[in-house]
């Protein structure tokens, strides 16, 4: 699904990302783990199409296409969907009506025609359901005087509404208290499937009890330094990230 | 208990100022009036190069065309140009050789005003020009400074030691030609300070001017100049007195700063002026233009004032922000008493690239007394990315004052983020009774609240100053503020 | 020629033309009008046409509107057309009594004065002033204060005709009245309407104004409207601008508030070459509350320059305002709004906000929010911010799919939102926002309402 190959970018001259590579194929669960500053919310931000990372070597792959050349709501349009670290409060602007247009501009990229009102609000209902997020939320402005897990609960509704087919959520878990981290890792679960994948960014073993991956990488100084399988989350949780500045 | 927060407020009105004392020492003073004959005179006593004069002259045919200013939100009575002395100085030896020759009642008066001009007495960390009406009586620190390359010296003495600096950069920032006051400043300033700071040279010390008006009808002109060079810092303060008179005297100083490259001023100002009584008699009429210039890219300029002083304050410190990615700030309390009345605020003139300004301006109104702040905010077509942000808080202490923002945002360039935020209020009972209720007293609860409001400013100040701002705000306000 | 010759030939000719028709003048109108009449001609040949060295006028260079070749009519020209082929307002479901104001004139092919069952008067300002002049002499001329603006002496000098709109004691309904200003003619044209709305004690008023221009031509309008709100009365005023690039107007509109009032006053200027709206409060009874709300979209060299002044002159009142201003091409937009508390008000609870997006590099914006404060026991804020579409809303909505022009649309339409959001009238209120959303789109062209399309 998803090829990374030596991947280079930088960020007001600055380099962040130093070579990165990273398969992912439909059915797996990726966490990229590291210490502050590695580069993890980065290398989401490149793969979601953020302009103010420049990309200055190496390619990324997605279901065949050449990812970075592709605009960031065609990307969306493609089937990546990012989980934002600090999800945008936009005033004025309902979620309905976010999530419509979202949804319409989507099928009208594929040539479908606009969704019926009455079937999108029945599929509102369903994926609220699904994620157990309050009419309350989802009546409001995007986000808008959101508390934090509510930012995360709803980020992970966007999810469900857009049926991702890579779904990268970055820092997910930085804010949750225990009882939001589950709501949203059993999203996530839900979500889940053959046909999708997910790459989890996580400072903390924590979610990863939650959201069980299949692989585990390391990311430090711009390079994923070593990867291996969940008992390399375990095995960092209990050595610290010194362990890895250490090692490379 | 608002009768009772009343009368707290009203005895704020009875405080007297502590530096309203005459120094009785003899003065060469010349006639009242003003003329072309009078800016010659100056310049003669002065002894002044040739191009000093023409740039008087200049200035004063220049100011013969021009009309007051009515534009502030103040009620200036007529002044009468005629009826001011424009140049009174203590007489004392040219050239002083040593401490020992300055008169000593000029020393005592400086002590009195917490100055000591005697190196071994002051706060190690300050070096002082003394000015006493149209002169500067002494300059301390001035050969530790200069081990480093600093100019620090009276303008007069920058006239004749460093003619290229003053001829190159005196008017370059405010022309004479700029407004009403500089031009009459240009044309009689008698003295002031003048301050270079070499490429690379942070000044270890903070460099201060203290401005003292002691002869009767005399208006002091005095005019800064400040350089300060590549990659330089100067952190600067600038305190200001004057005795009790039932007369207005006039004040119209001129202050120009330079920032070349990476270069960081700060400028704080702890204005003092006599303010008048509490009928509304006497006090400092302050007309002042203070601008900066952030020439160089990333150099930073930073205006902290704390105004207390003064019958009428007409002053906005600004900064022409060129340099790409420059900086300016302006943060400022303003307290007005009586029937004080104050019209200050900045200017803040984004040219360059990613320049940035912030303003934080505080001002609190009591007794009859009239505050507003007036400010500009302007981005200009190239200044891309500029960012502004300006706050700007007034507070009443009673009904029968008054306090007004006059802000202007001008935005020229579509890439500019400028917000402005104000708000008016009076000390919120629940807040006091909060106080009261944990065993705080309605005075010390307006004192801790009128210090919270101001917190922010003043923690831009040097600590020395910043002690002496506080002590002189509770002056000011004395009887509400602990 | 510098500015201050320009404008004292301007005020030369309009003074010469008051003094050559003055006679004529006098005859049509009431006494009660021409009353005014000489102090207000003798106060704009004092002021003239305010220059830009005046404070309130700081952005915007009228005269130079005044210099144009504009026809000057005292009385009506005939221009015969069918409204129903002309004009059609697209609110659908409004239920309003609609009046028309051609070229500034009561349209003639409609009932002059007529009194509805709850016993509101409707009808031309120049009858009403004839028919019933006690009501009329006790209000007109009253609120607005001509002395201060060379514009409203001058509208005062030549007032003919306009609206007349009276509302009784405790009468009025949700019933709104429409009134549609036509700018049509084959030739470039100077108009000055003058309109009084009289809304009694506990009364209740719901008026909405439409401006539209019909023909190609240039106009300048200089009007004015004074709205009395009796204690305890409500009053929804709504202005919908929609005219085209070469029409120039200065609309002042002036509420005199009684106790306990409620006036909520929302302009939203779609289309106009130069617009400005000048917009005056008086608070002069206890517990009267104001809310005056502005959106305006500009583009091309349009320019859009909106002026409030809300006078807090006892205690206890409210007032609010929220300003708007989305700014493309060249478009250049001011607003200016004092608020001023005087000390007497105490208790005053005053906010005033002003927002503004530039598109483009071209567009300016000036924005002067001014607080006088006399009073001490208030809670008075304001807040002005210029600045662009938020980038990180762009990208994350981008990121959910969103293209980027929908993104920005949807930005600004949420940002014009916030204002429409608050008109009380659903069937107006939609209405305004497809109207909004349509002129976002680029689809509101100048001629929507009119079936010509001439251009």
């Amino acid at each position: 699904m998803l090829k990374i190959r030596n991947l280079h970018a930088l960020i007001e001259g600055k380099e962040i990302l130093k070579g990165i590579n990273l398969e992912v194929n439909a059915g797996e669960v990726h966490a990229i783990m590291g210490p502050n500053g590695s580069g993890k919310s980065t290398l989401a931000a490149v793969l979601a199409g953020r302009e103010i990372f420049k990309v200055t070597e190496g390619s990324v792959e997605y279901n065949g296409k050449d990812l970075l050349d592709m605009a960031p709501e065609n990307r969306a349009h493609e089937g990546i969907f990012l989980g934002f670290q600090y999800p945008v409060e936009i005033p004025g602007v309902s979620m309905v009506n976010f999530m419509r247009t979202a949804l319409n501009e989507k099928r009208k990229y594929f040539d479908q025609e606009p969704i019926k009102s009455s079937d999108f609000l029945k599929i509102m209902r369903e994926k609220k359901a699904l994620v157990e997020i309050d009419s309350g939320l989802t009546n409001r402005s995007v986000n808008e005087g959101f508390s934090g897990g509510e930012k995360k609960r709803n980020e992970i509704f966007q999810m469900a509404m857009l049926e991702p087919e890579l779904s990268i959520l970055d820092e997910t878990d930085s804010g949750l208290d225990i009882d939001a981290l589950k709501t949203v890792a059993q999203g996530v679960n839900m979500l889940k499937n053959e046909h999708n994948a997910t790459v989890v960014i996580t400072h903390y073993q924590r979610l990863l009890d939650y959201i069980v991956p299949d692989f585990v990488h390391v990311l430090y100084d711009g390079r994923i330094v070593t990867s291996g399988t969940k008992e390399l989350a375990l095995e960092l949780e209990e050595k610290g990230y010194d362990w890895i500045k250490e090692q490379f | 208990m608002a009768k009772d927060q009343d009368k707290i407020l009203s005895e704020v009105t009875q405080s007297e100022y502590k530096y309203g004392f005459v120094t009785d020492i003899e003065n060469d003073v010349i006639p009242k009036g003003l003329s072309e004959d009078v800016v010659r005179l100056i310049s003669k006593k002065k002894e002044e190069p040739g191009w000093m004069l023409d740039f008087r002259l200049k200035a004063y045919r220049y100011w013969l065309g021009l009309k007051m200013p009515e534009w502030a939100h103040l009620k200036i009575p007529k002044i009468d140009f005629q009826d001011v002395i424009y140049y009174a100085a203590p007489k004392q030896k040219a050239d002083l050789e040593s401490l020992d020759e300055v008169d000593p009642q000029l020393l005592e008066t400086f002590d009195k005003l917490g100055i000591p001009l005697e190196e071994q007495k002051r706060l190690s960390g300050v070096a002082v020009d003394a000015v006493m009406d149209s002169v500067s009586v002494k300059t301390t620190f001035q050969d530790n400074l200069a081990d480093l390359g600093i100019v620090f010296c009276s303008f007069s003495q920058a006239v004749r030691e460093h003619p290229d600096l003053v001829k190159k950069y005196m008017g370059s920032v405010v022309p004479y030609r700029d407004n009403y006051f500089a031009a009459l400043n240009s044309a009689v300033f008698s003295d002031g300070s003048f301050c270079y700071i070499p490429k690379g040279v942070r000044c270890p010390m903070e460099l201060s001017t203290y401005f003292r008006i002691n002869a009767a009808n005399t208006g002091q002109f005095e005019r800064t100049l400040l350089i300060a060079d590549d990659d330089s810092y100067v952190s600067y303060l600038e305190g200001c007195t004057a005795p009790q008179r039932d007369e207005n005297q006039l004040h119209a100083a001129i202050v120009e700063i330079v920032a070349m490259k990476n270069a960081e001023v700060k400028y704080s100002t702890v204005q003092n002026w006599y303010p008048g009584d509490k009928e509304g008699k006497g006090g400092i009429f302050n007309f002042v233009t203070k601008r900066g210039l952030c020439m160089g890219d990333h150099s930073k300029i930073s205006w902290t004032q704390v105004e207390t002083g003064s019958a009428i304050t007409w002053k906005y410190p600004s900064c022409i922000l060129r340099g790409n990615s420059s900086v300016g700030e302006f943060f400022s309390v303003a307290v007005t008493n009586n029937y004080q009345q104050a019209d200050t605020g900045t200017k803040m003139i984004h040219i360059g690239k990613n320049t940035k300004s912030i303003i934080v301006s505080k001002g609190i109104s009591a007794g009859k007394s009239q505050n507003s702040y007036r400010g500009l905010v302007k981005v200009s077509k190239n200044a891309e990315s500029a960012r502004n942000f300006s706050q700007c808080d007034s507070l009443l202490l009673g009904d029968q004052c008054g306090a007004h923002t006059f802000p202007y945002l001008e935005v020229d360039n579509s890439t500019a983020i400028v917000e402005h935020e104000a708000t008016t209020s009076k000390i919120g009972e629940d807040q006091i009774f909060y106080c009261n209720q944990r065993g705080i007293d309605t005075e010390n609860a307006i004192g801790l609240i009128v210090n919270g409001y101001t917190k922010e400013v003043l923690n831009k100040l040097p600590m020395e100053f910043a002690v002496e701002a506080q002590k002189l705000l509770q002056i000011t306000l004395e009887g509400s503020v602990g | 020629m510098d500015v201050a010759t320009e404008n004292k030939k301007i005020s030369t000719e309009l003074s010469d033309w008051y003094f050559s028709s003055r006679d004529r003048l006098m005859a049509s109108s009431s006494s009660l009008i021409n009353a005014y009449r000489p102090e207000a001609m003798e106060v704009f040949r004092e002021l003239g046409i305010p220059d830009q060295k005046q404070e309130n006028y700081k952005y915007t260079n009228i005269g130079k509107s005044f210099l144009m070749p504009f026809r000057k009519y005292i009385e009506p020209k005939k221009i015969l057309f069918s409204v129903e082929d002309l004009f059609h307002c697209d609110i659908p479901d409004l239920d309003t009594e609609v009046v028309l104001l051609v070229n500034g004139w009561y349209y003639e092919n409609q009932n002059q004065l007529q009194t509805l069952d709850n016993g509101m008067i409707i009808g031309s300002m120049a009858v009403a002033a004839q028919k019933y002049p006690d009501l009329v002499k006790e209000h007109y001329g009253k609120y607005v204060d001509f002395r201060t603006d060379g514009l409203l002496a001058l509208n005062t000098a030549f007032a003919q005709d306009g609206t007349f709109i009276y509302v009784p004691k405790n009468a009025g309904s949700n019933q709104a009245v429409q009134i549609v200003n036509l700018l049509l003619s084959p030739e470039d044209l100077f108009v000055q309407h003058r309109n009084l709305v009289i809304v009694e004690e506990g009364a209740q008023a719901v008026v909405v104004v439409c401006d539209h221009t019909l023909s190609g031509n240039k106009f300048l309008t200089n009007a004015v409207t004074e709205v009395f709100v009796g204690a305890n009365a409500h009053v929804e005023f709504y202005k919908v601008q929609n005219e085209h690039n070469d029409s120039q107007q200065v609309a002042t509109t002036h509420f005199h508030q009684e106790r306990d009032s409620h006036v909520n006053f929302n302009t939203v200027t779609l289309h106009g070459g130069l617009i400005r709206n000048n917009v005056y409060a008086k608070l002069n009874g206890k517990g009267a509350d104001n809310n005056t709300l502005g959106l305006f979209l500009a583009d091309q060299n349009q320019h859009v320059d909106s002026y409030t002044f809300i006078d807090h002159a006892v205690a206890d009142c409210t007032s609010n305002q929220n300003y708007k201003g989305i700014l493309d091409d060249k478009a250049t937009g001011v607003f200016a709004g004092k608020i001023l508390v005087r000390q007497e008000a105490q208790r005053t609870t005053a906010y005033q906000t002003n927002n503004n997006i530039c598109l483009t590099d071209e567009a300016r914006m000036k924005t002067k929010p001014i607080l006088e404060i006399y009073a001490d026991d208030v809670k008075c804020s304001h807040g002005a911010t210029v600045g662009q579409l938020d980038e990180n809303a762009l990208f994350y909505m981008q990121s959910r799919g969103i293209s980027c022009r929908e993104s920005r649309l949807l930005l600004m339409y949420a940002f014009g939102h916030e204002i429409l959001k608050k008109v009380t009238i659903s069937p107006l209120r939609d209405r305004l926002d497809d109207l909004v959303e349509k002129r976002l789109r680029g689809e509101l062209s100048r001629c929507n309402s009119c079936s010509l399309h001439c251009q």
